[in-house]
């Protein structure tokens, strides 16, 4: 079957515009199961933006989006995306456990996938700690667990990695391309430009504009250059 | 609505407070010892306190239950665990139903301790019905807890949120017949009065009235309480424009 027959996510011209200020302006790209996708771009750029119209929280201004073929924000969509916020999501006054399961329990998940999340996301041994005792890295980790559950056939990671050591962002790419594999459709946002090479597929947003949709092997070589910092940088410049 | 993810909701909640047992002392035990303290106070004038006490206990639950709520909602907002509910199969009236059940039962415990006490060691000969007393309370609880989650959507922020408590619950205080009967206060305030809902607590807890008298208290309380979810539960907003 021709993997473009079944796309899980079609953007056309999606527009966003909040307070007066144009978030987002008309950007189009469709996305297939087993993609992991970077959105890559400066802070401010809207990656949050267009994370959280396709999840259905940000109200669309024109265009559309389509997700497993139901316009973004459709009550159907509940529970079948995975959502990861750049802030943790999750309650500081729970443990992991209490955390996930009281999420579980709405999303009508069995307890043996509570546990099978916790495994996932290496926090089994930290599962009877308050959230609010853990660092910045091990709360990330909860809320990846949480977006997780079910095994989401989309998942809408915004900033998942920021502000982690190199091993744990190791890790953790490791697992985005695991749950990839499987057939789920990976969205990863980051600003750090580095990431890039981890990724199958970069979306480069500037300023609400889509610079560039490819491989990372196309960036380099359509910008002649050897980083993915100088890469951006050129393109941006507009040589 | 949904009954399970609304008790599911209810149950987060509950295993939140465990984790804070100061926070869960404070709700229980700070109404309680404060009617001990009026109790105590008014040991010199005979009467006084079966005539006053009983009227607190359909105050503290309002003023308690709208403070923990309004900043316990807001949290939810400002850290993004509200945003998350809302791409998940939760609908607004499951999440503000599980508040209304959590902290009314709370309002519930409270209400029943702060009674037990005050018709045994604070002495309390009050000539109302006990059980009615505690109806207030809970009644009293969730008209806080109600207010608490409509409000917050006003508040930007912890500190503002906990400015409301002057700005709203201070004037209902001082009209509710606590400070003044409301019988003698000048005619347009008596009433504004007469449609607050802490008026209402106090009324429903008045000894020796019929029970037509009753049920409109308690009708106007209900009704408070019924539309202050509404308007809390249609400020939770699923889409940011």
């Amino acid at each position: 079957m021709d993997s473009s027959d079944r796309s899980t996510l079609e953007v056309s011209n999606l527009r966003v515009v909040r307070n007066g200020n144009e978030i987002l302006k008309s950007i189009s790209f469709r996305a297939t199961p087993g993609e992991l996708i970077g959105l890559l771009g400066p802070s401010g750029s809207g990656k949050s933006t267009l994370m959280r119209s396709l999840l259905g929280v940000q109200a669309i201004t024109g265009g559309s989006a389509r997700i497993l073929e139901s316009s973004a924000g459709s009550p159907s969509l509940r529970g079948r995306l995975g959502y990861m916020a750049q802030s943790s999501a999750v309650y500081l006054d729970l443990t992991v456990e209490e955390n996930i399961r009281y999420f579980a329990g709405v999303l009508v998940q069995p307890l043996t996938e509570v546990a099978r999340v916790v495994e996932v996301v290496a926090l089994t041994s930290f599962s009877h700690r308050l959230v609010s005792s853990l660092s910045g890295g091990e709360r990330a980790r909860v809320s990846l667990g949480v977006a997780l559950l079910g095994s989401p056939p989309v998942l809408i990671l915004d900033e998942p990695t920021v502000g982690l050591d190199p091993i744990l962002r190791r890790d953790l790419w490791r697992t985005f391309a695991d749950l990839a594999k499987t057939g789920a459709t990976v969205i990863v946002s980051s600003h750090v430009m580095d990431e890039a090479a981890r990724c199958a597929r970069l979306l480069l947003l500037r300023d609400g504009t889509l610079l560039f949709d490819g491989t990372p092997a196309s960036l380099l070589a359509a910008s002649n250059a050897t980083g993915y910092d100088e890469a951006f940088e050129r393109l941006i410049e507009g040589d | 609505m949904n009954l399970r993810r609304t008790l599911l909701t209810s149950k987060r909640i509950f295993e939140q407070l465990l984790h804070d047992p100061r926070t869960l002392a404070l709700l229980l035990l700070v109404p309680t010892a404060l009617v001990g303290l009026l109790a105590w106070s008014l040991v010199n004038r005979p009467g006084a306190f079966d005539s006053v006490g009983p009227k607190l206990l359909g105050v503290f639950p309002l003023i308690v239950m709208f403070l923990v709520t309004s900043v316990i909602t807001l949290r939810e907002r400002t850290v993004g665990t509200l945003e998350r509910l809302f791409t998940l199969p939760l609908t607004k009236a499951d999440f503000v139903a599980g508040y209304a059940i959590a902290f009314g039962a709370l309002a519930l415990v409270q209400s029943v301790l702060v009674s037990v006490l005050s018709y045994t060691w604070y002495g309390l000969a009050h000539q109302g019905v006990p059980w009615r007393i505690s109806l207030v309370a809970l009644c009293a609880g969730l008209l806080g807890t109600a207010f608490g989650i409509a409000l917050s959507a006003v508040a930007h922020t912890e500190f503002q949120a906990v400015q409301f408590m002057p700005a709203f619950i201070l004037p209902q205080l001082l009209l509710c017949g606590l400070v003044i009967p409301v019988s003698q206060l000048p005619s347009v305030l008596r009433g504004v009065a007469d449609v607050l809902p802490m008026t209402a607590a106090v009324h429903a807890i008045t000894p020796l009235q019929s029970d037509l008298y009753y049920l409109g208290q308690f009708a106007i309380m209900l009704a408070y309480i019924f539309a202050a979810l509404v308007v809390g539960a249609s400020t939770l907003r699923r889409v940011t424009k």
